[in-house]
């Protein structure tokens, strides 16, 4: 069994946005597309994204720290939004694990929506049909791309490698070591839906240094020339 | 979430026609077991085209919820899954029922197959339509219910209380218009049908205030710290990562003042219950045709504003991750 999946690197997100644009730019462009905006240039500007950028400030100033939080479908291995679907629309990827939406056979009913207790899924207003990322489905999948580029677009795009991809069954892909040795966990794993996708926690790399450490214990300036000088001769004095 | 006007039409509309279809049937088996007067074949058929004119026009509103209403019919297929898919195969199950209900009366289509007892129960094809009939309307009150009950997400509305408020509300408010109906034609069974519209709306206000009880204790499962999943007591958004509006930030929230939420509340809390339950009464006493008509029309107008608040105070988890704007 596959299952592909992010892993989103908290430590790493610097909440530049550049994956929001880039998944909206592909996925606009191809088979999920367009994901139609409405009032792009006017007041209260509206659209279809699959993916989000949102900011968190944790703690009491100035003990704070800011979090970036890159929020996308989360692929669950138990989804809750596919059994409700009256049409059989909604589904999820024999071969690979990935959540997608059938447009042809959405009717729009926006019960998926409820039943989605991360809110990733979003009626496009024009074509009236539910979306959601697709793991860039038409991209992962496209066998004349090479390797390299067979990943989804925000994955691509970001700058700081905060955005792992691969198969999280796989016990040795690079998701899954980062998941088990970097302490990757699921988000609101309260409801069972068993998330593909993980998060990477915020670090803090402290450098522990104790006492004998800055003071060296064996510092041969303390242990040698122990003579006390009272004015007479000494070795400077001696011209050669 | 946000009511949708929609789905509270098509929710109280379908309720009460499976109601007055359940206050016809009792009428005629009261009738046939001679407990109350027998009535005409006319009564039970307008009736009949009545509650199938809620039927349709609930059906009508329904299609407004669509984002696509002409793929419509796709609807029927996931029904192993999903309790959506139920309704709307059971829907239309109950609109033939009625409707072949109110013809066979129509067409006077009523010589009994077999009577039962000492000429007690005769059994017509019009009594065997309404026993599956009650089992339909019992099955779609179930069907529209559990779409609401099974989402476990809205923990509001998780509880077998909404299966009961969809029952107890429905009924009531169909055998309160039969008892106008009644009150219309000026036969003598306005007394029948209001005493059962008081019992099932006194069960509708127990299970809707236990409802109401329990709402207001619940402690949610999900909190912002299991959201983004950081351990800490104190987390505020900062920025849901865009200025304007989405559909997270339109569906899954009413967009009211508490103030109004508490009216809304005390509205139907005063329109579904007392007020028809009153009028009722006076009726009765006062052998008025006019208070069950507007008895009915209250407690309509009351269970409107019911399932209004009922969207309105159920909380996605979602709105966790859309608090601040930036």
């Amino acid at each position: 069994m596959t299952q592909l999946a992010l892993v989103i690197d908290l430590n790493v997100c610097v909440g530049c946005h550049a994956c929001v644009t880039s998944c909206k730019q592909w996925n606009t462009s191809g088979w999920a597309g367009p994901m139609v905006d409405e009032n792009p240039y006017d007041a209260d500007p509206t659209g279809t994204f699959f993916n989000r950028v949102q900011t968190f400030e944790v703690g009491n100033y100035p003990q704070t720290e800011t979090v970036h939080f890159p929020k996308s479908c989360l692929h669950c291995e138990d989804p809750p939004c596919v059994p409700v679907c009256p049409t059989g629309a909604s589904y999820k990827r024999e071969d690979n694990g990935v959540v997608l939406v059938d447009y042809d056979k959405c009717i729009g009913c926006k019960y998926c929506s409820w039943a989605c207790p991360y809110g990733v899924r979003e009626l496009d207003e024009q074509q009236k049909v539910m979306k959601k990322c697709t793991l860039c489905i038409d991209r992962i999948t496209d066998q004349t791309l090479p390797e390299s580029e067979r990943k989804p677009a925000c994955v691509l795009a970001c700058p700081t490698s905060a955005r792992l991809y691969g198969d999280v069954h796989d016990p040795d892909s690079e998701v899954s070591v980062a998941i088990r040795e970097r302490g990757g966990y699921p988000l609101m794993p309260e409801w069972g839906t068993r998330p593909a996708n993980h998060y990477l926690p915020r670090r803090k790399t402290r450098m522990h240094i104790t006492e004998d450490e800055l003071q060296r214990a064996d510092n041969p300036l303390t242990k040698e020339d122990i003579t006390v000088y009272t004015g007479e001769e000494t070795l400077d004095d001696v011209t050669w | 979430m946000h009511p949708a006007f929609s789905v509270i039409f098509l929710t109280t509309l379908i309720g009460a026609a499976q109601g007055l279809f359940l206050a016809l049937f009792t009428g005629q088996l009261y009738a046939s077991i001679r407990l109350i007067e027998p009535q005409t074949d006319v009564f039970y058929a307008v009736g009949s085209a009545l509650a199938l004119g809620l039927l349709i026009a609930g059906l009508g509103a329904s299609f407004f919820h669509l984002g696509r209403p002409e793929r419509a019919w796709r609807a029927a297929t996931r029904w192993r899954t999903s309790w959506l898919s139920r309704e709307v195969i059971v829907l239309p199950m109950m609109m033939a029922v009625v409707f072949f209900y109110g013809l066979f009366h129509w067409l006077e289509w009523t010589d009994p197959f077999v009577v039962l007892g000492d000429d007690m129960l005769a059994i017509d094809a019009t009594f065997v339509i309404g026993a599956v009939g009650t089992l339909v309307a019992f099955a779609l009150y179930v069907c529209t219910a559990m779409i609401y009950a099974s989402v476990k997400f809205l923990e509001e509305w998780h509880s077998p209380y909404t299966v009961g408020n969809f029952i107890f509300l429905g009924a009531g408010s169909g055998f309160m218009l039969a008892a106008a109906y009644s009150a219309y034609i000026g036969n003598h069974l306005v007394g029948f049908y209001g005493t059962w519209a008081v019992i099932l709306t006194l069960l509708g206000l127990a299970t809707r205030g236990a409802t109401l009880v329990r709402n207001v204790g619940l402690r949610h499962k999900s909190n912002l710290q299991t959201a983004i999943g950081v351990r800490h007591r104190t987390i505020e958004q900062k920025s849901q990562g865009f200025t304007g509006s989405s559909f997270n930030t339109r569906e899954f929230f009413h967009h009211k003042s508490p103030e109004f939420l508490r009216l809304v509340r005390l509205a139907f809390l005063v329109l579904v219950f007392p007020v028809p339950i009153l009028l009722i009464a006076l009726a009765y006493v006062t052998q008025s045709a006019t208070l069950p008509i507007i008895a009915f029309v209250a407690q309509y107008l009351g269970l409107l504003a019911e399932r209004w608040y009922f969207f309105a105070e159920a909380r996605h988890p979602q709105n966790l991750y859309y608090q601040s704007v930036a």
